[in-house]
């Protein structure tokens, strides 16, 4: 176990250096002048020309892609001997070109917003999606599960735009009864973050509900088909005690698996969600970031995402052994 | 004994082939027939925007300042979004552009780019899926790391952050900006990260064919490695094939609807949905109309694509039942 566990760590880390290198060519490398593409429309030669000094563009690349990955695990000096010279600690992705921050302090300035998001609304939509699809299971073909299915159908073609802007004209504009979507600290005003954040919960939740109730239902159907739940029928166990520690426990692991990579993804920045709902969070960086072509906060953004989604992949594999005893790990 | 063989009654029992029992399936199904109607009517509103010009006298791209309100001169006058038998989905706010042609013009975009993307995502999923299945080993190695790496990219932010530069690249080969650019790099971008999961699917049928017996007479008997792989195993993953890209087709729809609506898409006077809808965000407050009218449409066509997917895989695999 613990050897697998460090295979995938290494192996994760590859992909991620590999990942890091593919973003680094396409940014740097790709675009015939990687400083006029950064310094965007109203942009003078001056300007190109600290842009190229400052991002060291007139370094070779192999120099240049080195002293990026040195940058982020050991930390990196900018413009080294000379008058400018700047320190950046690790883990560095150097410097904004709008805002001159570092794109770890941006990054790190951003999470709270993206969590609150990810955590509440998966909760909301774990909760949902597993006790609809349940309900559904149990009751096969009757006009509960009908229904739930429907919607579930229905909410799995629902876009988040489109969901998020009619839920806010309904409930900001028409009802008042909540505040516009927005970021507060829930360690300054927790009813302000709560009152805010509902907006985005219910409207990724609502969509996202969609396919764990459909995952659940189908799930447990299968499993109650197989014969250790007939064995644990016929050693008596009641019904209550098979579905939900036999047949739901079985059911889990495909969802375990979506669900890490739901999180995963949603914690790299919910893209759609921050911009429909105008919340800072990573998502809203990065969209900000790619409208001005501020390529060291593009390639931080596209990083610390990808950072995540191998992170949970990695968990989620380490998970199944844990709850499917069919799978022994070597 | 007769070669016939007959059953109780009398009737012959005729051979039906797999393909044929699966589309006798389908025609019994009512969700099959009614999105597939569905779709077929988006379709032909897609296909027959221009007839509708030339009925509304206008183009979805004429300004009709007169519908709006004069004293501002941006919300539509009348009741939800100024819809009239002039204009039967109402005007664009500020632009008084007729909202009906631009959507049927916009249905034109969205199919055209989610279509060419799945279509391209098939034929390289199919590919890499069949060669790495096929001769596996190194082969096989590589390509499957090379779709686990593009699986772990945050897909719609690396999609929205490579449009400027691929856009840039292609302006350094002399290709004009604007859409002639943005709708081969979308159509690029969307496949780009969409052929992985075909390919996953493919790779995984070959594997189990590839041992097959017939595989092995037709290798025997001395038939090249591309007959193998393309007369003797691909016929056999037409029903996979089929069902994936039936389920892919929706979600292409969806991500390009989104690309555009996060501003790495298609861009104005060119109509597109997801274009629509990020105009009408600075109006969704006025005119929930407008932002309703494409919204409603992208539901309704991804839900008939969802529905009649799960029909075509239900059709084709008896036993997943729904």
């Amino acid at each position: 176990m613990l050897k697998y566990t460090l295979r995938r760590i290494v192996s994760g880390t590859l992909v991620l250096g590999i990942v890091s290198a593919i973003v680094f060519a396409i940014f740097y490398i790709l675009p015939s002048d990687p400083a006029r593409l950064a310094c965007g429309k109203s942009c003078t030669p001056e300007l190109v020309a600290r842009i190229q000094v400052a991002l060291e563009l007139d370094q070779s690349l192999p120099i240049q892609y080195g002293r990026f990955i040195k940058g982020i695990f050991v930390g990196r000096t900018y413009l080294e001997n000379t008058d400018a010279a700047r320190e950046c600690g690790a883990p560095c992705l150097g410097y904004s070109y709008q805002t001159d921050l570092p794109v770890t302090q941006l990054l790190v300035d951003r999470l709270p917003a993206t969590l609150s998001i990810a955590i509440g609304a998966s909760i909301l939509w774990l909760l949902i999606g597993l006790s609809s699809g349940i309900v559904s299971a149990l009751r096969r073909g009757t006009w509960i599960d009908r229904t739930s299915q429907g919607f579930a159908l229905a909410a799995a073609s629902l876009q988040i735009y489109f969901v998020g802007l009619i839920l806010q004209f309904i409930f900001v504009d028409k009802l008042a009864w909540l505040p516009m979507p927005g970021y507060t600290s829930p360690f300054d005003y927790p009813l302000d973050w709560a009152k805010q954040m509902v907006l985005p919960w219910v409207t990724l939740a609502f969509l996202l509900s969609a396919i764990y109730s459909r995952l659940t239902r189908s799930g447990m159907i299968e499993t109650m088909g197989e014969d250790f739940v007939r064995t644990a029928r016929a050693k008596g166990l009641s019904s209550r005690d098979i579905n939900l520690k036999h047949v739901l426990r079985a059911a889990m692991t495909p969802i375990v698996t979506v669900f890490g990579l739901d999180l995963g993804s949603l914690l790299g920045g919910a893209v759609i969600t921050e911009y429909v709902f105008n919340i800072p969070g990573l998502g809203k960086l990065s969209t900000e970031a790619v409208t001005n072509l501020d390529l060291p906060v593009v390639t931080g953004t596209v990083l610390f995402a990808a950072f995540f989604i191998i992170t949970a992949n990695i968990i989620v594999d380490l998970l199944y052994s844990a709850l499917d005893p069919k799978v022994r790990l070597t | 004994m007769s070669k016939k063989i007959s059953s109780v009654v009398g009737a012959p029992i005729e051979g039906r082939s797999p393909a044929r029992m699966a589309w006798e399936r389908i025609k019994t199904d009512r969700t099959a027939k009614i999105s597939a109607f569905t779709i077929g009517i988006f379709v032909t509103l897609a296909l027959t925007a221009p007839i509708f010009t030339w009925i509304l006298h206008t183009s979805p791209d004429q300004f009709h300042p007169e519908t709006l309100d004069p004293t501002f001169g941006t919300n539509p006058l009348g009741k939800f979004g100024g819809i009239s038998s002039e204009h039967w989905f109402g005007v664009e706010p500020r632009t008084g552009r007729d909202v009906f042609l631009r959507f049927a013009y916009g249905a034109r975009t969205s199919l055209s780019i989610a279509l060419s993307a799945t279509a391209l995502a098939t034929v390289i999923g199919v590919l890499v899926g069949l060669i790495s299945g096929f001769y596996g080993g190194k082969i096989d190695l590589v390509l499957s790391r090379t779709m686990e790496i593009i699986l772990a990219f945050p897909s719609i932010l690396f999609a929205l952050a490579v449009t400027p530069v691929f856009e840039n690249v292609l302006e350094g080969w002399g290709v004009p900006t604007g859409n002639t650019t943005r709708i081969p790099v979308m159509i690029i971008v969307l496949s780009m990260f969409g052929w992985p999961y075909i390919a996953r699917i493919v790779r995984g049928q070959v594997i189990s064919i590839r041992e097959k017996e017939f595989v092995e007479a037709a290798r025997s008997i001395g038939a090249t490695r591309t007959h193998l792989v393309f007369k003797e195993i691909l016929p056999n993953l037409w029903a996979p094939i089929l069902v994936t890209v039936a389920l892919n087709i929706p979600t292409m729809i969806t991500a390009e609807a989104a690309l555009t609506f996060l501003g790495a898409g298609v861009i104005d006077p060119t109509s597109d949905w997801g274009a629509m809808l990020l105009a009408s965000v600075p109006f969704y407050s006025v005119d929930p109309t407008y932002t309703f009218i494409p919204g409603f449409g992208l539901f309704l066509l991804v839900l008939a694509f969802n529905l009649l997917g799960d029909s075509v895989r239900d059709a084709l695999d008896p036993r997943s039942s729904r």
